[in-house]
């Protein structure tokens, strides 16, 4: 009987596959969801895109028109050399945030404090950073101008500016993300080996060098993810744009997401189509960056 | 499609059963979704329900209060997923996508009943689509030029009614090391309002409501003229500084200051005044001044509205409340000083006794003979007025700027209309 039932088990389809099937079963809740909520959406974004519609009607199929029209836009080329400068300038936090965290990596008293201090403006929210510095900047009274004034400089109104009013909102997104790479620092530097440090020390590395060659190799993950975390945030830069400036003067603070959100969903917008098409070119713009994570995370797993 | 398939035939359905007398008694729900989320407004919506409750204690009234810039993004969502019986909008063009898609009941009846025909005949124009009529008005109010009385009693100025007299009002304002206008221009629409003014001063109520259906080119000879006579304002430092950064409310400190001596706003901005310390000896009022004689003067009137969604489930009662809602009486009430403190439209409803109000009244009913036009972003189709407005901000901050902007205007005119 007992022999039975053993074969019983060992023919049974499922118990023969238990290894291949067990990883799928564990997988599928985050598999659902993902293409439920991510591919689905995605597919759908490229679908719309192809439509003329105001989310009321019936959609129109017009093909590339969206994508030809866009490149005839001028705020989208403007939205889009936008996004590039935040990629580029935002980049800025990690090396500041590297800065910090090697200066607040030392045993003082009160320096738990200190750090603290360094890490708030990643918690408040990100609608209090653009508030507290579209008031920093503000043209009259504004504490960059009293600033400006002391120097005996002229007064500039940042958010006002179309030349300036971009780099006035990264300067104010880079104050977050600066405390968030330090922290993520502040970690990886909890786990650099010290029997290397102490082996440099002796073959006489210190400095720059000993930073360089033995400190910031040894930093490698941290700066993996504080470069992911940062080209993230500067993608979905939306809500300092929205409250500093909300995309003016004239549209020349917009980003893609941001004029995304304006064409498709805003008070005067409802182009679906077009801010599908929109949606669809953040997207590639996107999966370079998606892309390069995956393939060096893959190298990462591979070669261990 | 099939849900509204089903419900234009039960609209059908109620339309007959409403040819009955109208004053069957109500039951059921009646759910109404609102856009008057500010305190005053709230206090209005909220009494408007607790009478008509008490006129119908059989029904069962709902009533949500919505933000009203949240509204306005919701609106597309509930009217074709979970709609109310009664819900809050805007008139003219602002209604069109909703009246194109079926999603807003043809109330032409109601318009039909005496009553009504009369009372609001002067905002029929404004809530008709296709030739007919597709919600009621419960307010409006005017725009204007709102100054300090005392700062020109001080200057020896009077309040200008040709375009001559307000430059050299201005010249002499500027000379006073003050603005002559404050204006926050962050959110666009203020610039909106300039426009409106001097295009229908320049040209007209009709050359401006051509422009707004698309019929005339952003680059024609006498849209320029426009922007040449608000080019000598901004020339000649007329506008305060830097007011791409400020929103309207931003910009009222200007004034309260005595920094710059006027503000072209709705009549909404009184309180806001009056709260900033200005008594109604220092606040002023004046329409628009004149620019071109020989034309009729046009004023900018936004009206604020209730429709009934077509999908709406409970449709007699939703005509009652429309009813209620436009009865001289209740106007009278909604709109005096302590409520919203705006004008009634049913022309039987008095006006409260308020030195802003009677003004815009008899702006309103004598001195407008042109024609009464909504807002820009009203009037003008969404995509053409978001382009519009940036346009005009760019302009306000770089006029020479102007052949680039209007260029891209008429481009956009082009796919907008086509």
């Amino acid at each position: 009987m007992a022999n039975a039932s053993l074969d019983y088990q060992k023919d049974n389809w499922l118990h023969r596959n238990r290894m291949i099937i067990t990883p799928w079963l564990f997988l599928l809740p985050g598999i659902i969801f993902f293409v439920i909520y991510v591919v689905y959406p995605i597919a759908e974004s490229f679908r719309v895109s192809f439509y003329k519609w105001d989310g009321l009607g019936v959609p129109e199929y017009v093909g590339l028109k969206n994508y030809s029209d866009l490149f005839k836009d001028r705020a989208f080329e403007i939205s889009l050399i936008n996004n590039f400068k935040w990629l580029i300038l935002y980049l800025l936090a990690i090396p500041a945030g590297l800065l910090i965290s090697l200066f607040l990596n030392q045993n003082v008293r009160g320096i738990r404090l200190y750090k603290s201090l360094f890490f708030f403006p990643f918690v408040i929210s990100q609608v209090v950073v653009g508030l507290v510095f579209s008031w920093f900047y503000l043209p009259n009274g504004g504490l960059l101008n009293e600033v400006l004034a002391v120097f005996g400089m002229g007064k500039i109104n940042v958010l006002g500016d179309p030349k300036l009013a971009t780099y006035g909102i990264i300067a104010a997104g880079l104050w977050p993300q600066t405390a968030y790479c330090m922290i993520l620092y502040l970690t990886g530097l909890n786990s650099v080996d010290p029997e290397q440090i102490e082996a440099a020390r002796l073959d006489g590395a210190k400095g720059s060098r000993m930073l360089w060659h033995v400190i910031i190799p040894q930093l490698k993950p941290a700066t993996f993810i504080a470069f992911v975390v940062t080209i993230i945030g500067a993608l979905r830069s939306f809500d300092l744009i929205s409250i500093m400036t909300n995309g003016g003067p004239f549209g020349s603070t917009r980003v893609l997401s941001f004029y995304m959100f304006e064409k498709a969903l805003s008070e005067y917008g409802f182009r679906m189509g077009y801010g599908a098409a929109i949606a669809v070119v953040l997207f590639l713009i996107m999966l370079c960056f998606i892309g390069y994570f995956l393939w060096s995370m893959y190298q990462d797993e591979k070669g261990r | 499609m099939h849900s509204i398939l089903k419900t234009s035939v039960a609209a059908g359905a109620t339309i007959a059963a409403l040819s009955g007398p109208a004053f069957a008694d109500l039951s059921g729900d009646l759910k109404i979704f609102s856009d008057m989320s500010n305190p005053a407004p709230r206090a209005v919506i909220e009494g408007m329900v607790e009478r008509f409750g008490e006129l119908h204690p059989d029904l069962n009234i709902e009533l949500t209060v919505i933000d009203r810039e949240a509204y306005k993004t919701q609106i597309r969502n509930f009217l074709t997923a979970d709609a109310p019986d009664v819900a809050n909008w805007y008139a003219a063009n602002r209604m069109g996508p909703y009246v194109e898609a079926g999603l807003f009941e043809d109330i032409s009846d109601l318009w039909a009943e005496p009553e009504i025909a009369e009372a609001l005949a002067s905002t029929k124009g404004a809530m008709t689509i296709d030739g007919a009529q597709w919600g009621v008005p419960y307010t409006y109010y005017q725009w204007g030029v709102y100054y300090r009385e005392d700062i020109f009693a001080e200057l020896g100025l009077s309040a200008p009614s040709t375009w001559e007299e307000e430059l050299a009002n201005c010249q002499v304002i500027v000379d006073s090391g003050r603005a002559c206008y404050t204006i926050g221009s962050k959110f666009l629409w203020t610039a909106g309002g300039w426009f409106d003014y001097l295009n229908m001063r320049t040209n007209g109520f009709d050359f401006h409501m051509q422009l707004a259906q698309g019929e005339v080119a952003w680059t024609d000879d006498r849209v320029r003229a426009t922007f040449a006579n608000w080019r000598q304002l901004i020339d000649m430092g007329g506008f305060i500084a830097d007011h791409q950064t400020y929103s309207w409310q931003e910009a009222l400190p200007f004034m309260v200051n005595g920094e710059a001596t006027a503000y072209l706003m709705g009549n909404f901005s009184v309180p806001h005044f009056r709260e900033g310390g200005l008594t109604d000896d220092q606040l002023g009022f004046y329409q628009f001044p004149t620019i071109d004689a020989s034309i009729a003067p046009a004023e900018d009137a936004p009206t604020d509205t209730f429709h009934i969604p077509a999908n709406a489930s409970n449709k007699e009662a939703a005509r009652e409340f429309l009813r209620f809602v436009v009865s001289a009486e209740n106007q009278t009430l909604i709109n005096n000083g302590e409520n919203l403190g705006q004008l009634p439209v049913n022309a039987a409803s008095g006006v409260d006794d308020d030195e802003f109000l009677n003004a815009g009244f008899d702006m309103l009913s004598n001195n407008a003979t042109g024609g009464v036009a909504q807002f820009f972003d009203r009037d003008f189709p969404a995509e053409m007025a978001a382009a519009g407005m940036e346009g005009l901000q760019e302009f306000m901050v770089f006029p020479d700027n102007l052949d680039d902007i209007l260029e891209r205007l008429e481009q956009t005119r082009q796919s907008v209309y086509e």
